[in-house]
């Protein structure tokens, strides 16, 4: 922009420099006497896990291996009649959509299955994290018909204060929680899941001891 | 005058479909509900809230300091960041950004700030087209109106609407109103408007100043499209939805769904820091009065609002009137505190669309003492002379009663003599709006300091006009 | 120890039943009891509609007529609220001020935290509908309210429990306003007349004899609805419950004696 632009930056902080506000201390999130240290905990973080991502119209699978993961994949009706399928999460899951061959994500738009990895849940809202280190096209984890996430029984965590712990600085420009498949309650408040996002979203607990 | 907007009015004209103010009551009474099991599901509900009362008093004290380390860590993430004094300036950024691209076609999800500053029609007037991309949003949109809540735009409108207007300009099936149907048919719709688009508008939950980075919550995934599809991305933000750092959204994202839907999270929270390869990110950092209200001790706190809605979904008031008889951007008690401070004259009828119960404060995330608000809002109405003649003359006249104490007695004597011996017609009438739908008391005959003169000092009081022998009533 | 007995003007002139079963019921617990006559009112109205200068006379008048009592007590919430709360914004610089707040009380307030009398001698065999009134609630806090989540003893529910008979019936929304506000009655009458009538509905569907509440500001607009339906609901303050009144006394409002418990 131009010089009224920058004009405007400084008017801006010129006048609230301009009023002295008295200050209020930062409280801590993490230490002694702090949010976390009273933040609800789960005796068995998996199992709520489990509930919770039910709990937010998703289905949640737990299975002991990714072959274990593709069987039951492939008894979904849903998995079986999608033509285009992408999967990130290495050879045990076949896919047919290449992300690194796609230059634009516009060509994403007729996506019918994704299954992604998801670095790790939390308990208390059934929500995953996943960033775009290993994903091209961030689009497709929206665009896609049908969304299934793998996430390691080992990874899930109680609440959401040990979750941004984890998840420390960002590195990568793009990183999601996502609770659930897409959904709205704008018209009369009558729950639909597939809003503009994926229709169903299947998450599959795998147990992977270190 | 005619520019001023009265709440009374409005309030009445909805309710006076008796049937659909209890539905909107009932609709949005479940909301609440929703977020009461959720509040009760975590036993440090309270210690969150106060939690983030202070990350949020903190913040806006060291606003200028904070806003300038969010840009600087913006910047260094790829970022252009842009400023604006008031709408007006917001308006010509985002239209210039989109001209640049030689672009016709935004998708916007949903940003109270761009309702505020009216950016839709500017651009279209400057040939642009604009879908709002949230459910409720396009449908208001289709609709030519505007949204009557801040989190559930369409919560006025029945399904069976929403299908005449779907059949209007979508096609759909004349006479349906299945939600689901009614959802599928936007779906198709929409995301062929999310491909054609080649830029994306999304408003800020959050923006962190340690990172640069902001964060965007939908359920329906639609900022995430918007977002993820067109090379350009454009964030419109108020200079108050800074937070300092990252781990203070554990604080927030845990109260935001719970508070705004009764849900435990946002089935999308995205994370942004960064422009896609090859793509831009932009954000426009808005003051248009904000800067105001932090010069106030009294309403700075209202700056912490992280627009859930809450107060909106237990409003007693909002529920029977509906948003759009607060004829303002944003409704409700906050809606309330927050456009006097933008025009007073224009919205003074608002801070008395309340009955002073106390609810919105307690259910707020943030504890903003909003009745209180609205309170210390009336004093200012009445001393900058906003209120009508008539209420102010009253309060006088009532002041001086009972500054004198006999007076009083008399004419508290004399006005229950009167409804006693008064024709209805007299008593029940336009110029007596309480008895329009409420019987008056029946006036006893003695008042308390009468009795308390007769049995306690044993000295009967001159009531003016009292009859002896009354004590039993009439 | 002296109490000076708070008369809301409107109880004062409209419902002097209540305030009669008030001190009848704090000189039963051998309290000495005045009631300073040149009382009237204590700007409430006017602090509500924001002339603070309106109002700022009457809550001066007011510090000057209580303070030499050791104990004010008031059977009212909202009124208690006004000078616990707001005199500040009228009052703050008058060196009285923070004493006298903290020697007014509501008259539950008084009995459950102050002053506790037994009233399990006392029977009062009716289902009744507590109203809770929201300046007791949210700014007495008299009770928790269903927004926050902090667990505090119901102090008007607790006085009520003590008697016999009574039973409470469960309500759909526990504590949601009447919609009385004050001047908000008239000045924003087609929302207040909605709010009261869910209200007594919320009341008539639990299957209530009787509402009861601390304010009976709440119950004036309340009963105004009710009497205009012809509704079979009584109202009744809480302290002419504990005072033995009957139902079929209490919504006349004229003083009476003790009378039987028949409907």
């Amino acid at each position: 922009m131009g010089s009224k632009a920058r004009d405007s930056r400084q008017a801006i902080l010129d006048r609230l420099r301009s009023r002295e506000v008295t200050p209020v201390e930062l409280p801590a999130i993490f230490g002694d006497d702090s949010i976390s240290q009273v933040a609800i905990g789960f005796d068995d973080p998996p199992t709520q896990f489990a509930g919770t991502v039910e709990a937010v119209g998703g289905l949640c699978l737990q299975v002991g291996s990714m072959q274990e993961a593709l069987n039951k994949l492939e008894q979904d009706e849903v998995y079986r009649d999608a033509a285009r399928r992408c999967s990130l999460v290495g050879d045990e899951i076949p896919g047919n959509v290449n992300l690194q061959e796609i230059e634009d994500p516009h060509e994403l738009s007729s996506l019918d299955f994704l299954i992604a990895r998801a670095e790790f849940g939390v308990a208390e809202n059934g929500a995953m994290w996943i960033t775009d280190r290993d994903i091209r096209h961030r689009a497709s984890l929206f665009i896609t018909q049908h969304l299934a996430l793998v996430v390691s029984r080992q990874s899930i965590i109680s609440n959401m204060h040990q979750a941004y712990e984890r998840i420390g600085q960002p590195e990568t420009p793009f990183g999601v929680f996502i609770a659930g498949p897409s959904k709205t309650a704008d018209i009369e408040q009558s729950l639909v899941l597939g809003a503009h996002g994926c229709r169903t979203l299947t998450v599959f607990l795998v147990d992977e001891p270190a | 005058m005619a520019t001023v907007s009265e709440h009374p009015e409005k309030a009445a004209a909805y309710i006076a479909d008796r049937s659909r103010s209890r539905w909107h009551d009932g609709a949005l009474w479940f909301v609440r509900s929703k977020r009461d099991r959720m509040a009760h599901s975590l036993p440090e509900w309270e210690r969150l809230r106060s939690t983030a009362s202070q990350i949020k008093a903190h913040t806006i004290a060291n606003l200028p300091e904070i806003l300038q380390q969010f840009e600087a860590n913006a910047k260094a993430r790829g970022v252009h960041v842009h400023w604006a004094a008031d709408a007006q300036e917001h308006n010509e950024i985002v239209l210039e950004i989109v001209r640049k691209q030689n672009a016709t076609r935004v998708v916007k999800s949903k940003s109270m700030l761009t309702e505020e500053c009216h950016l839709n029609p500017h651009l279209e007037a400057n040939g642009i087209e604009v879908i709002d991309t949230d459910l409720g949003e396009r449908i208001v949109q289709m609709r030519g109106e505007r949204p009557s809540h801040i989190v559930l735009p369409a919560i006025h409108i029945k399904k069976e609407e929403v299908g005449e207007t779907f059949a209007k300009y979508l096609g759909t099936e004349p006479g349906a109103s299945d939600p689901q149907y009614l959802t599928e048919a936007a779906r198709q719709h929409l995301r062929s408007k999310f491909l054609e688009a080649e830029v994306g508008i999304t408003g800020v939950n959050f923006a962190i100043a340690e990172t640069g980075g902001f964060v965007v919550c939908t359920n329906e995934g639609n900022a995430d499209l918007g977002a993820s599809l067109p090379r350009v991305h454009i964030a419109c933000m108020g200079i108050e939805k800074l937070i300092p750092r990252l781990v203070d959204l554990s604080v927030f994202v845990r109260l935001l769904a719970r508070s705004a839907t009764g849900q435990p999270i946002t089935t999308y929270t995205s994370h942004f820091h960064g422009p896609r390869p090859g793509c831009e990110l932009h954000i426009v950092l808005v003051d248009n009065g904000r800067s105001r209200i932090r010069d106030s001790d009294e309403f700075r706190s209202a700056l912490g609002c992280i627009r859930c809605g809450a107060c909106m979904n237990t409003c007693p008031v909002f529920r029977r009137s509906g948003g759009h008889s607060y004829d303002a951007v944003v409704p409700g008690p906050i809606g309330s505190v927050l456009s006097p401070a933008a025009d007073t004259k224009q919205h003074r009828s608002l801070p008395y669309a309340c009955s002073l119960c106390g609810s919105c404060t307690d259910v707020c995330p943030v504890k903003i003492p909003l009745h209180h608000q609205l309170l210390t809002w009336r004093q200012q109405i009445a001393s900058q002379g906003l209120l009508p003649v008539s209420k102010t003359a009253a309060m006088r006249a009532g002041s001086m009663l009972f500054q004198h104490p006999r007076i009083y007695a008399l004419a508290g004597a004399l006005g229950r003599r009167a409804l006693r011996w008064l024709p209805k017609s007299w008593i029940y009438n336009r110029a007596n709006p309480w008895g329009l739908d409420r019987d008056l008391p029946e006036p006893p005959v003695e008042s308390f300091r009468s009795w308390w003169q007769t049995n306690r000092q044993g000295t009967s009081v001159d009531e003016g006009m009292k009859s002896k022998g009354a004590k039993n009533g009439k | 120890m002296r109490v000076g007995l708070f008369v809301p003007c409107y109880i004062d002139q409209m419902y002097p039943d209540v305030a009669v079963a008030t001190l009848e019921l704090l000189e039963g617990a051998g309290l000495k009891v005045e009631f300073p006559a040149a009382q009237t009112c204590c700007g409430q109205p006017m602090a509500n509609t924001g002339c603070n200068d309106a109002a700022r006379p009457l809550a001066a008048r007011f510090l000057d007529l209580f303070d030499p009592f050791d104990y004010i007590v008031c059977p009212s919430g909202s009124c208690t609220s006004m000078v616990r709360n707001h005199f500040s914004d009228l009052v703050g610089n008058d060196p009285r001020l923070a004493s006298i707040q903290s020697r007014t009380f509501e008259f539950c307030e008084f009995l459950h935290d102050v002053h506790p009398i037994d009233f399990s001698g006392h029977r009062f065999p009716f289902r009744v509908g507590l109203h809770q009134s929201c300046h007791g609630l949210r700014e007495l806090r008299l009770g928790g309210d269903s927004e926050q989540m902090i667990e505090r003893p119901d102090k008007v529910r607790s006085l009520l429990a003590q008697v016999q008979g009574l039973s409470f019936v469960e309500l759909q929304r526990v504590d949601e306003c009447c919609g009385f506000g004050g001047t908000f009655a008239v000045n924003e009458r087609a929302v207040s007349v909605a709010m009261g009538e869910d209200r007594v509905q919320d009341h008539l569907e639990a299957g209530a004899e009787v509402m009861v509440a601390s304010d009976m500001s709440c119950l004036m607009h309340l009963w105004g609805l009710i009497s205009r339906q012809g509704s079979p609901l009584a109202v009744m303050h809480v302290a002419q419950v504990l005072a033995g009144r009957s139902p079929s006394v209490s919504v006349k409002n004229s003083i009476k004696p003790k009378a039987g418990n028949a409907l």
